[in-house]
């Protein structure tokens, strides 16, 4: 990948250019990408702030960055990159962010939940190769114990007829083995 | 034999540092028609030039070469010392042994020796030259301005006190620009037209001034010193000498729902109108495309009521051929519209308005004399929030630069809303503060200090309307990221600076260079900020670059001057360096076999035909003849043509195969 | 008319009042929707969230299918679904070293000759230009068309319609006879992917929207992406908790007010299906009924 004319730099922000293209350094903290950010309120450092972060090179900074909340909050929404005048690519920038605070072991406590949920839906196209979503409820329980959320909206949805109990399972089910340990389950780790 | 003198300077360090003068000078000195070659440190001084001059008249040399600097440097000064020996200054050369030799090699013998070979060539050159002398051009002793705002009125104004002619020439049916649609001006809150219709009524009233509005230039031809101009006046329908200017036409017309463009689209005006009330010249004019006579053939009201008679609706537009020496282009620049913002609305909230809007709201000749009001229902905000940097520094919209005067205005119409609503709250999303003028950080200051202006750090995402209020959500950046969501009566958008339409038509009618942005291009960004590259035409204001009124007055002032400093000559010289096509006696005539292909090709339109003609008028041959004001010896020509029956004097063929075939034969 | 098929988990699954509503009105303007031949998931949020190549290989997978059984032009009404394919389309077009990568992982060759279109952009193409002449019953309602964040962004790599304000849906409502009313949260985030691992923000978000739509007099919320449907149907508990206040406004796919408008019967296009009972006043037939004002707090019943 061409980085243009810009310097890649040794820190995060380097890597980041390197690996997505996204320049860190022509953000000029307007902050417009933080006031259309629907959950912005909610985050611990909210986009614009987490760009200013990066731009520092500071290792304490650049490690808060990692380990924050809001690149797992991040909705992918793309309402910020467009607003942006500078045109820079924050959803890009938060999907490297995530693989790279996975790859350190860096996620936010907070976020737990949300990456097993992402994990239990894996885990369920790994198996089948579509969303079985009676197994995916099931996994995200065992895995988040959190064994009373949704309880009450199941019988509605089966009664609706929403809830399969059968999963449909892709004829190439191998194929799937195959994409997902050549990727996410790379050097045998689990899901 | 030819006695051409050599002088190697040093150039300080510059060049004796890699190349060896004593031995160029030296080598040089062997050569057959070199009757003198010597080194010395520094050429340029004032010692160096009396070298010059007196090894002119001691070795009664016809030909000099200066082996130094680059001829961009210094080739006037030898020249002009030169002439002052005696010795026509056209048979002085330069030959570049610094820029394209000592600076760019290390020291060492292959340095000196490519020196050497530069010089060689360069003498033999020489051998060649022939002595010209300079074309000498007539000039018109008249200005013309394009423009009537606070620029052309400055630079007219300045060109007629120093005693010369000037027409300017202005679109719109009243000159003013946008300066005239102000309330006030930063940093001294001085009333805009109060401190312009003076200007604008000398103008009217100076002796030397010939003001067209109206008015647009539909060609121009010629040179500097030497311009045609075709202005058309645009028809007013009016016999402007009959017309008192006492409005009563206004009055009367019925159709008086058309927008009007000085107040920006918040009032409206009658198709017959005089655009505001200090309108210079103050006669009317009717809108063609919006008067029900010319559109239904109806009406004809005011043609009814005029006291004098003065409405011609079979008037038809003029062409006008003027003649001046020099042109000033004060066109100045428009601001961008609020429908050029997607997330703001695309213009369909009412109260969602820009800068120039806000003015016209704000003066006491707008449609609301005065009284800040809500454009949607008339009612005075509360809360206004004025968006800082809307479209400017944004590449995204394809706006790259700043365009300068928004800070400072934005805290002037916080100011002037703050005094007018004592309990409303002004508050202004930034980026940075930008106020590098003369008391202007203290003009900003006291809007947040005293007129207890908000002013919060971050960009708007989006504006949208609810409940007949606008809702802001921007961002205060200095406080973390922390959102801020103002419902606001009324949204200001500073909105960015832009060419003015049209400017890049004018600029090619007028062989204009313009930028990507459609600014016009100055001659040097640093040292030559009121030329053009085209020679004799001017520029000032912010039709160059968005610029405030005391660097757009201080421009027209300088290109007034620059004006003046031409008509200053009864003449102008120009460097003979130029193409001709060659003639010989009859019945050759010429080389030129009239296939014309120089016209087609030649950038600067310079070249013209011309019949030859026998005793009794009848054309024997049509060659071609090189304009000697207009060609500027780029040489197009010259290569282009088939039959070799075009040379460029200074570079004639001969004098360049010389110098390759110099080169080659060691 | 052929055209390729991508239902997605969800239309499988959670939606099938989506996918029977897509496919009633397709068939009526002759289009026949044939579905990719052993598809798999596309990854949704989950995979690009965790990897970068899984999130690729696994819409990788799909385009390469849908190519081989020759479905050079595919529908994909969840615009969850139709954003991975179309960026996984554009990636694999501007970087052939990744192409190659790619291929590797998924044992199959992609040439790049899919096109890929979204709900409106189907509805756009095949049904716009000859909806007005088969409209037997008149869909007479204030609507809200809510875009949310796919279908229109990023807007280099869509090119379609324009990201903010769009028009597409509302122009189908248009000719459908609606009245699609102007409000301040078309292309707002509902709360996507976190549903499940955090309801309370669909709730904030999707009650965020919910508000501007109910406050300028919507009648139902019109969507067309399963993700939305859900989270402003389904999850209605946690939207009426975050406003605090019962709503009862139904949330309509486009393609289901299309069905309704040709002539499909309520079980035709799937009203059974929603959580929220789709309940929409009959109002007298009056031409022209546009509103162009802002409506205060309740819906209003009459013009």
């Amino acid at each position: 990948m061409s980085s243009g004319s810009h310097h890649i730099t040794n820190n995060l922000s380097g890597e980041i250019l390197r690996h997505t293209e996204v320049p860190v350094v022509k953000c000029y903290q307007c902050g417009k990408c933080t006031a259309g950010c629907p959950v912005a309120e909610d985050m611990d450092y909210p986009p614009s702030l987490l760009l200013r972060m990066l731009q520092t090179g500071e290792a304490d900074l650049e490690d808060k960055v990692l380990r924050s909340l809001s690149i797992w909050l991040c909705l992918s929404c793309e309402m910020c990159v467009s607003r942006c005048p500078m045109e820079i690519d924050i959803p890009k920038m938060m999907d490297f962010l995530r693989y790279t605070s996975l790859k350190e072991g860096k996620t936010n406590p907070k976020a737990k939940n949300i990456i097993r949920f992402h994990r239990a839906f894996l885990d369920s196209i790994n198996y089948t190769g579509r969303l079985y979503e009676v197994g995916l409820i099931a996994d995200y329980k065992m895995r988040s114990l959190n064994m009373t959320q949704d309880v009450a909206i199941a019988p509605k949805m089966f009664m609706r007829g929403k809830l399969g109990l059968i999963p449909e399972i892709i004829k190439e089910r191998g194929k799937m083995g195959e994409i997902f340990n050549k990727t996410l389950k790379r050097k045998g780790k689990q899901l | 034999m030819s006695k051409i003198g050599v002088f190697v300077c040093h150039c300080g360090e510059n060049i004796s540092a890699t190349v060896d003068c004593e031995k160029v000078a030296e080598t040089i000195s062997k050569l057959p028609g070199v009757a003198l070659s010597m080194d010395y440190k520094y050429m340029c001084s004032d010692p160096g030039q009396t070298i010059i001059k007196e090894a002119i008249k001691e070795h009664n040399l016809d030909g000099v070469v200066v082996a130094a600097c680059s001829p961009r440097m210094h080739e006037p000064t030898f020249r002009k010392a030169c002439a002052e020996g005696g010795l026509n200054q056209y048979l002085c050369e330069m030959a570049n042994i610094r820029e394209h030799c000592s600076w760019v090699h290390p020291r060492e013998n292959s340095t000196t020796e490519k020196a050497i070979d530069i010089v060689r060539t360069m003498v033999e050159k020489v051998k060649r030259n022939a002595p010209l002398e300079s074309i000498k051009v007539p000039v018109t002793k008249k200005a013309m301005v394009i423009g009537g705002g606070v620029a052309g009125i400055q630079a007219a104004l300045d060109i007629a006190n120093a005693g010369h002619k000037v027409v300017m020439i202005e679109r719109d049916p009243s000159i003013g620009g946008h300066m005239s649609q102000l309330s006030e001006t930063f940093p001294t809150l001085d009333c805009s037209q109060c401190i312009l219709t003076p200007r604008m009524v000398e103008v009217a009233q100076h002796p030397n001034i010939t003001l067209i509005s109206y008015a647009e230039v539909e060609s121009l031809e010629g040179f500097i010193g030497n311009f045609k101009v075709k202005v058309r006046k645009k028809s007013k329908s009016l016999d402007e000498k009959l017309c008192t200017g006492c409005g009563l036409c206004t009055t009367k017309c019925p159709n008086k729902k058309i927008p009007n463009e000085f107040e920006r689209g918040l009032g409206f005006r009658p198709a017959i109108y005089v655009p505001f009330p200090q309108a210079v010249p103050n006669k009317p004019v009717i809108d063609k495309k919006n008067c029900t006579y010319y559109t239904k053939g109806k009406c004809r009201i005011c043609e009814k009521v005029c006291p004098t008679g003065a409405i011609r609706f079979d008037q038809p537009d003029e062409i006008v051929d003027i003649e001046v020496g020099a042109i000033v282009l004060c066109t100045g620049f428009d601001v961008k519209k609020p429908d050029f913002f997607p997330e703001y609305g695309y213009g369909k909230y009412k109260d969602v308005i820009d800068g120039l809007q806000f003015e016209r709201l704000a003066s006491a000749s707008g449609p609301t004399q005065g009284v800040i009001r809500r454009p949607s229902d008339g009612e005075i905000p509360k809360k206004v929030v004025f968006i800082a940097c809307a479209g400017s520094r944004d590449p995204a919209k394809g706006i790259e630069y700043c365009s300068k005067i928004c800070c400072m205005y934005t805290a002037k119409h916080a100011m002037l809303y703050k005094h007018k609503v004592h309990e409303g709250t002004p508050y202004v999303f930034y980026m940075d503060i930008r106020a590098g003028g003369k008391m202007y950080e203290e003009f900003v200051r006291r809007a947040i200090v005293e007129d207890e202006t908000q002013y919060i750090r971050g960009r708007v995402s989006t504006v949208y309307e609810k409940n007949g209020k606008l809702i802001v959500k921007g961002v205060d950046t200095l406080m973390n990221g922390r959102l801020v969501e103002i419902e606001a009566d009324l949204v200001v958008l500073a909105t960015a600076g832009v060419a003015n339409d049209g400017a890049e038509d004018l600029a090619q009618k007028l062989h204009v260079s313009y930028d990507s942005y459609k600014f016009f291009a100055e001659a040097h960004p640093k040292l030559k900020p009121v030329e053009t590259n085209t020679a004799g035409i001017f520029l000032a204001g912010a039709c160059q670059a968005p610029k405030d009124i005391p660097e757009s007055v201080a421009a027209a002032s300088g290109a007034a001057v620059k004006v003046c400093g031409l008509f200053a000559n009864n003449e102008l010289t120009r460097e003979p360096l130029i193409a001709i096509v060659n003639r010989e006696a009859p019945p050759l005539y010429s080389n030129c076999v009239g296939c014309f292909m120089c016209q087609t090709v030649c950038p600067y339109q310079a070249i013209e035909r011309e019949e030859v003609k026998d005793r009794s008028g009848k054309v024997i041959k049509t060659l071609a003849y090189i304009n000697p004001g207009l060609c500027q010896g780029c040489g197009t020509c010259v290569a282009l043509c088939r039959s070799k029956s075009i040379d460029l004097l200074g570079y004639t063929n001969d004098q360049v195969y010389t110098e390759v075939m110099a080169l080659l034969n060691d | 008319m052929k055209l390729g098929f991508y239902p997605g988990c969800s239309l499988k699954g959670g939606s099938p009042e989506y996918r029977i509503s897509t496919f009633n009105v397709a068939e009526k303007f002759g289009v026949e929707l044939v579905e990719i031949p052993d598809w798999n998931c596309c990854g949704a949020t989950a995979a690009h969230n965790m990897d970068k190549e899984l999130s690729l290989s696994l819409p990788g997978r799909i385009l390469a299918l849908a190519e081989a059984a020759g479905l050079n032009e595919i529908v994909v009404p969840c615009a969850a679904c139709y954003s991975r394919l179309t960026v996984t389309n554009h990636e694999l077009a501007e970087d052939t070293q990744l192409r190659e990568n790619i291929s590797t992982i998924i044992g199959m060759k992609y040439e790049g000759n899919v096109k890929i279109l979204n709900i409106i952009q189907f509805l756009d193409k095949y049904v716009l230009p000859h909806v007005e002449e088969k409209v037997v019953k008149k869909f007479n309602h204030d609507v809200a068309c809510y875009y949310g964040c796919l279908l229109v962004r990023p807007h280099n790599i869509l090119k379609f319609d324009r990201e903010e304000n769009p028009q597409t849906m509302d122009n189908v409502i248009t000719k459908i006879g609606g009245n699609p009313i102007d409000w301040a949260f078309k292309t707002e985030c509902c709360g996507a992917g976190l549903s499940v691992s955090r309801t309370d923000l669909v709730g904030k978000l999707s009650g965020k929207l919910m508000i501007d739509a109910l406050d300028r007099g919507a009648e139902a919320i019109i969507v067309a992406c399963p993700m939305c449907h859900s989270n402003l149907d389904m999850r209605r508990s946690a939207i009426n908790k975050y406003m605090n206040r019962e709503s009862e406004i139904p949330v309509i796919y486009i393609t289901q007010a299309v069905g309704l408008a040709i002539g499909l019967s309520e079980k035709e296009v799937g009203f059974q299906y929603h959580m929220v009972k789709v309940k929409l006043k009959e109002k007298p037939i009056t031409e022209n009924l546009v509103v162009k004002k802002v409506v205060q707090t309740e819906p209003t019943e009459e013009k």
